[in-house]
């Protein structure tokens, strides 16, 4: 599988992303530019964290019209793998690749620490291969964070497994205090109907490298790698 | 004909926000304790061109649509004006 980050002006997690794919998971990945069209052949898609044109008017709302996000709502669309990482999700919501929005944390507070993540279920490739148990920490670092989408939405989200992780405590405990920026039933992260696009807010390939001292999103990837082998 | 359009894009009613929830705060500090409600949201002033003001408001409104409010978040209203 051939893997690619996008680099939008702003973006700052493009280059542990690769660091990730590349050294860590030897893995053959590409950056790809927001002014060009071509995917390059990328099977899957990364939109990665930073503060793409500035966080102008809303995160992820200019960055959404890049030339290049025509190509991946096509890739989307045709069953292509398309992630976003932190404002790589805020990117997927405005593009409505993904459904509802991040908006402002509820502390109005920027918000950088390491947070636990509940996977919901196994039907999905991102979490596959995670243990439902557990309770994997993975860092945040966001202030437009909180996950908002109105009733009907949460519903059709329950009804077709979309929700893929919620913030939950270091024992696995899905509650108020566990949840960060205020976001809708502690989801953290969600992916489409046909779980081909993923979002998420925090940050797995901060987590990944034995060096940094945890390795808990690298189940992450692991999950998405086994896509290859299936 | 040039036109200048005020748009204003505020949070909808039902969804908590922080900023406005901040101020009041800092107004009742300021001995102002009876205000009730704040919602802070932004204004966008464009100026364009256009054959009417017809074509100038259909121009805003896909404007607001499509950029500059996200309506799952966020409602909006504008007022086109022609300049002279």
């Amino acid at each position: 599988m051939k893997f690619g980050v996008i680099v939008f002006p702003g973006s700052n997690c493009d280059e542990d992303l690769i660091y990730v794919l590349k050294n860590v998971l030897d893995q053959d990945v590409v950056k790809l530019w927001h002014k060009d069209h071509d995917l390059k052949g990328c099977d899957f898609v990364f939109l990665p964290g930073g503060f793409s044109y500035g966080d102008y008017l809303r995160s992820g709302a200019i960055a959404r019209f890049s030339p290049i996000m025509e190509s991946v709502m096509n890739h989307a669309e045709k069953g292509g793998f398309v992630m976003g990482i932190c404002n790589g999700f805020q990117i997927l919501t405005e593009s409505h690749l993904l459904p509802g929005a991040l908006i402002r944390n509820t502390a109005q507070k920027f918000n950088c620490k390491n947070v636990y993540l509940k996977p919901e279920h196994n039907n999905s490739p991102l979490t596959s291969k995670l243990d439902l148990k557990k309770a994997y920490k993975i860092p945040i670092a966001h202030g437009e964070g909180r996950y908002f989408a109105d009733a009907k939405t949460l519903k059709e989200l329950k009804s077709n497994d979309q929700i893929l992780f919620r913030y939950c405590d270091e024992n696995g405990s899905v509650s108020d205090s566990a949840n960060p920026n205020g976001s809708l039933e502690n989801i953290a992260g969600i992916c489409n109907k046909n779980k081909n696009v993923f979002g998420m807010m925090p940050h797995p390939e901060r987590a990944s490298d034995p060096d940094l001292g945890n390795t808990d999103g690298k189940a992450l990837f692991d999950s998405i790698l086994a896509l290859i082998e299936a | 004909m040039k036109f200048i359009a005020e748009i204003d894009v505020m949070p909808l009613k039902e969804i908590l926000d922080p900023q406005g929830k901040a101020v009041k705060l800092g107004l009742g500090n300021l001995g102002l304790s009876k205000i009730a409600d704040v919602r802070i949201g932004k204004h966008v002033s464009i100026e364009l061109e256009a054959q009417s003001k017809e074509e100038a408001e259909k121009n805003v409104d896909l404007a607001c649509k499509k950029l500059l409010a996200n309506l799952i978040m966020e409602g909006y209203t504008f007022k086109v004006n022609s300049i002279n």
